[in-house]
């Protein structure tokens, strides 16, 4: 039972990081260049201007929905599973996110670089 | 790609991954939560290894969102992934949990990805932030020497 907890919990932090990387991509290519806008504009225009961004706070709320299913599924199974596994689905799911919502050019270095980083996180877990 | 961004990169990585390690520990001390008793998870939140870990996922959480202003997704994340390289030898050196030969060839793929990817273009798309409906121009940045 606690195996089949462990694994909900991996898929919802999955399905929930993939959602909240997607959203806080594309809210701070948005934003700009942080470095440059905080070297012109100061600290301060750079922090409001990103937490008012609404698909900023959207991202924020996936990636809080996926933190605190990590915190269930760090208590239900190890660490030594739980990460990796999360890690190496999110991998893929978000090179697959990128290209279709992000119109990244996944290209095939980004392609193999995705597969051995997921491949080599799936045998951390083993 | 300056010496700082890649700083930057090496901040998500680090940070990150000691983040990780220290929830772990911290939630291994709180213990297993019930679903039937959810506002553990509150309580979870007084440990001090979860609050040191919170804290450091903060500033991992500020180098990824600096990092994403000026790179792809799909760069940030393979290239931040070493991570999980330092979380190995966290866990064999810090935490004294045993590094089977299989989690050696993982971080070892992990590297060889990452540097598949640290060798390309960090941003592929030069008009960011516009809507759904974009013009796919021809790609300029894959053309380098792959020889």
């Amino acid at each position: 039972m606690k195996h089949a907890y462990t694994w909900a919990a991996i898929a919802v932090i999955v399905v929930a990081s993939v959602t909240g990387d997607v959203l806080l991509s594309r809210a701070m290519k948005q934003v700009g260049d942080v470095g440059e806008l905080w070297r012109h504009r100061g600290m301060l225009t750079v922090i409001g201007r990103i937490l008012r961004h609404p698909y900023f706070v959207l991202g924020i709320v996936a990636m809080a929905v996926a933190f605190f299913s990590l915190l269930f599924g760090l208590s239900w199974g190890d660490v030594s599973l739980v990460a990796p596994a999360t890690a190496s689905l999110t991998f893929v799911g978000n090179a697959c996110a990128a290209k279709v919502l992000r119109h990244e050019h996944v290209d095939r270095r980004r392609w193999i670089a995705a597969a051995l980083v997921a491949c080599g996180v799936a045998l951390l877990a083993a | 790609m300056t010496f700082r961004k890649y700083l930057v990169l090496a901040g998500v990585a680090v940070f990150g991954s000691v983040g990780d390690s220290l929830l772990s520990r911290g939630m291994k001390e709180v213990g297993n939560i019930s679903i039937h008793n959810l506002r553990a998870v509150f309580l979870a939140l007084r440990d001090p290894w979860i609050v040191s870990g919170i804290l450091l996922l903060f500033a991992f959480f500020a180098a990824y969102m600096t990092a994403l202003s000026w790179a792809d997704l799909t760069y940030v994340l393979p290239a931040t992934s070493i991570g999980y390289v330092l979380l190995a030898l966290i866990a064999k050196f810090i935490l004294h949990e045993q590094v089977t030969p299989g989690r050696w060839l993982g971080i070892l793929l992990i590297t060889a990805g990452v540097g598949f990817v640290a060798g390309g273009p960090a941003l592929t798309r030069a008009a960011a932030g516009h809507g759904a409906v974009e013009e796919h121009t021809p790609e300029v940045a894959s053309v380098r020497g792959e020889s």
